[in-house]
């Protein structure tokens, strides 16, 4: 494996080089991001500007025959958050990067002049190629066009207007097995700073690569069995993901009053159902999409689904239930019509679908449209993607958004936008969106398995009690997944399934020919973190930026009329291991 | 008593998504499921007006009780 850095700032143009891994030799993922960007990137540096870096590796088990390891993690400053940022995807490109030998792609410098650039990757290296006939494109028709020219067998890493306009919500798509470009780096703009770097599109064709072999084959074929057998059996992993998706939450956070409804006004909300995964998967299949998909190969848990409009016509992949959520609910929007079209048009603009959904409610807010306006909320995406001063605001996500229109209920940590659980009902996951090096971020500790799904313990949601210690012990588990290329939500089988866990330290085990312990899993996760908040720290972060906004201390919510009750000096804890 | 119950997911293969019906007083959570012939082996998360129950939680009339598989996503 090796790593690769383009350098936008040499003089006559990007400048290639390829260079051995060196001090990051065994790293992948979120591990070879976090690690290079804390190692290597001013912490003061301006985040759009020359010293930051984009990196962009896939996982420690990526490109190899093991299932569920095809996400990638691009890692940079965030411009929203000013923290280190990891944004994790899945599609394609992981798989294919890996394949051709790279365990990171780093984007350097920062270009002089207007142009606008394609890289390509394939067998042979990678070519910088100046396309100015791309500007302004937005992703759908963006990788359209450049499928007639790289054609199908190839994957897209691509940004709409929004990543070319630096808008802070932007995204980075990557296309998924049938070359949609559905599947987002989504969360801290990583997407600005690839149009920083004037990228606008990256093409990976592995035709000629090979699988990575495994140090032993055979051992690594037995752990994978097992694994996939784990995953097949685990109730959620098995059944539940596959058969409704991460929307089946609707239903459970709005009985357990946790569905943060009309900018996190109330915990349940009356149109719930209409929004539910139950629906949404009847009316998937009823309209020849499908309920069931996955988002890249060699995923067998398969969360993902194809939403069509009413004519049958595919619209968009099926939303998430975070972006159920923010579009719906959040908004006072109980039709999934809607949410698919938002979802939709925030693919392809390339923004964060929750970040434009937090924003959208805390535009309703500050009374710009009525909460359960469907056109309003439409209207205000167009205006992101045509790039009007408004939209330019909105595009710049929830804090700026309530900034501007004097909101003073914006629900974001560090400048990012929480998601669609509210921690006044979910004690838990307040802990980690208070303290995570990312801002708010549910993914980063997710709380909510064991607060109100009962997988793998259980404390009480309403409680302080055992959420300090549970949010610190998911914060290093994530790392590390987040690290190896594996879906977080394996995390579901193996919190349960000790042989599961067993045959996932077995894999990574026989792959690099070492001793993998459960020990060796706590220390990577560590390690990332570690490397992650002394980043933070340089950046200017301090414990009071690890605080949830007054309002979740200020004002009750129903329905158990109850406030964010960890005191300061708990959430101060979560990182003294 | 009347209580009233939700059923989600896979529950609701050949049953009902909600209904309020005649209980005994003292009906646990269990003996309701029994009713239903759903196995403890399958119940996931069981919320009694908002809030987490165990199997032999007693319901009081005008609960609402939804019961749920082992689900999880995010
Ligand atoms: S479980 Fe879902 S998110 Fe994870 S790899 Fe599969 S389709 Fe993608």
């Amino acid at each position: 494996m090796k790593i690769a850095r383009i350098d936008f700032g040499a003089a006559g143009g990007p400048q290639v080089t390829y260079g051995p891994l060196g001090e990051y030799a065994g790293l992948g993922g979120r591990a070879m991001t976090s690690l290079m960007v804390a190692t290597e990137v001013h912490p003061l540096a301006h985040a759009l500007g020359a010293e930051n870096k984009l990196v962009i590796a896939p996982g420690m088990l990526s490109g190899t025959t093991g299932s569920m390891s095809g996400r990638l993690s691009v890692g940079c400053k965030s411009p929203l958050t000013g923290t280190i940022k990891e944004s994790n995807a899945g599609g394609q490109a992981a798989q294919v990067l890996a394949r051709l030998g790279y365990a990171a792609v780093v984007l350097e410098g920062k270009p002089l002049g207007n142009d606008l650039y394609k890289i390509v990757i394939n067998k042979d290296g990678i070519q910088v190629i100046v396309d100015n006939s791309l500007k302004l494109l937005d992703n759908y028709p963006l990788v359209a066009k450049l499928r007639t020219e790289y054609g199908d067998k190839v994957a897209y890493m691509t940004i709409g207007s929004a990543g070319e306009r630096m808008l802070l919500a932007a995204s980075i798509a990557c296309t998924d097995p049938e070359l949609r470009p559905t599947r987002h780096c989504g969360r801290g703009g990583v997407g600005a700073v690839m149009g920083s770097k004037h990228v606008k599109a990256i093409i990976i064709d592995d035709a000629g690569a090979k699988m990575r072999p495994p140090k032993d084959p055979d051992a690594f074929r037995d752990a994978n069995r097992k694994f996939v057998e784990g995953l097949r059996k685990h109730p959620v992993t098995g059944e539940g993901l596959p058969a409704y998706g991460t929307n089946v939450l609707t239903n459970i956070l709005n009985e357990a009053g946790g569905y943060p409804t009309k900018n996190f006004k109330s915990g349940t909300y009356e149109g719930s159902s209409k929004l539910s995964g139950e629906a949404q998967a009847e009316l998937e299949i009823k309209r020849g999409g499908k309920a069931t998909h996955g988002c890249h190969r060699g995923c067998v848990i398969q969360c993902s689904g194809i939403y069509n409009d009413k004519d049958g016509n595919y619209l968009t992949k099926q939303p998430e239930y975070e972006t159920t959520w923010a579009h719906g609910g959040n908004c006072g929007i109980d039709d999934l019509d809607t949410v698919a079209m938002l979802d939709y048009m925030d693919d392809n603009i390339g923004v964060d679908t929750m970040e434009m959904g937090v924003t959208i409610g805390v535009a309703m807010d500050a009374g710009l449209i009525e909460f359960g306006d469907k056109e309003g909320a439409i209207r205000l995406v167009e205006e992101v993607g045509k790039g009007t001063p408004l939209g330019r605001v909105l595009g710049c996500g929830a804090t700026v958004t309530g900034k501007v229109f004097a909101v003073e209920r914006v629900p974001a940590v560090k400048d990012q936008a929480m998601a669609a659980y509210d921690p006044r009902a979910v004690q838990g996951i307040g802990v980690t969106y208070a303290t995570t090096t990312q801002g708010a971020d549910h993914t980063a500790g997710y709380a909510v398995a064991t607060n109100i799904l009962k997988v793998g313990g259980d404390v009480d949601p309403l409680k302080t009690a055992g959420q300090i210690e549970l949010s610190r012990n998911l914060q290093i588990a994530t790392a590390a997944i987040d690290s190896t290329g594996m879906c977080l939500f394996i995390a579901f089988a193996i919190m349960d399934q000790p042989e599961t866990f067993q045959a996932l330290l077995d894999m990574l085990g026989s792959f690099y020919g070492i001793t993998m312990t459960g020990d060796d899993v706590v220390a990577l996760g560590k390690k990332v973190l570690s490397a992650e908040r002394d980043f933070n720290t340089r950046a200017g972060f301090t414990k009071h930026h690890d605080r949830l906004p007054r309002f979740f201390y200020n004002e009750a919510i129903a329905p158990h009329n109850q406030t964010f009750l960890m005191k300061d000096e708990e959430l101060d804890d979560v990182f003294n291991w | 008593m009347k209580i009233t119950v939700k059923l989600f997911a896979s529950f609701r293969t050949g049953r009902f998504e909600v209904e309020t019906s005649d209980y005994p007083p003292g009906t646990t959570v269990a003996e309701i499921a029994e009713r239903l012939q759903l196995t403890t082996a399958e119940l996931g998360i069981m919320l009694c007006n908002h809030r987490h129950v165990k199997l032999d939680y007693e319901l009081v009339e005008g609960d609402v009780l939804a019961l749920f598989p082992l689900l999880g996503g995010g």
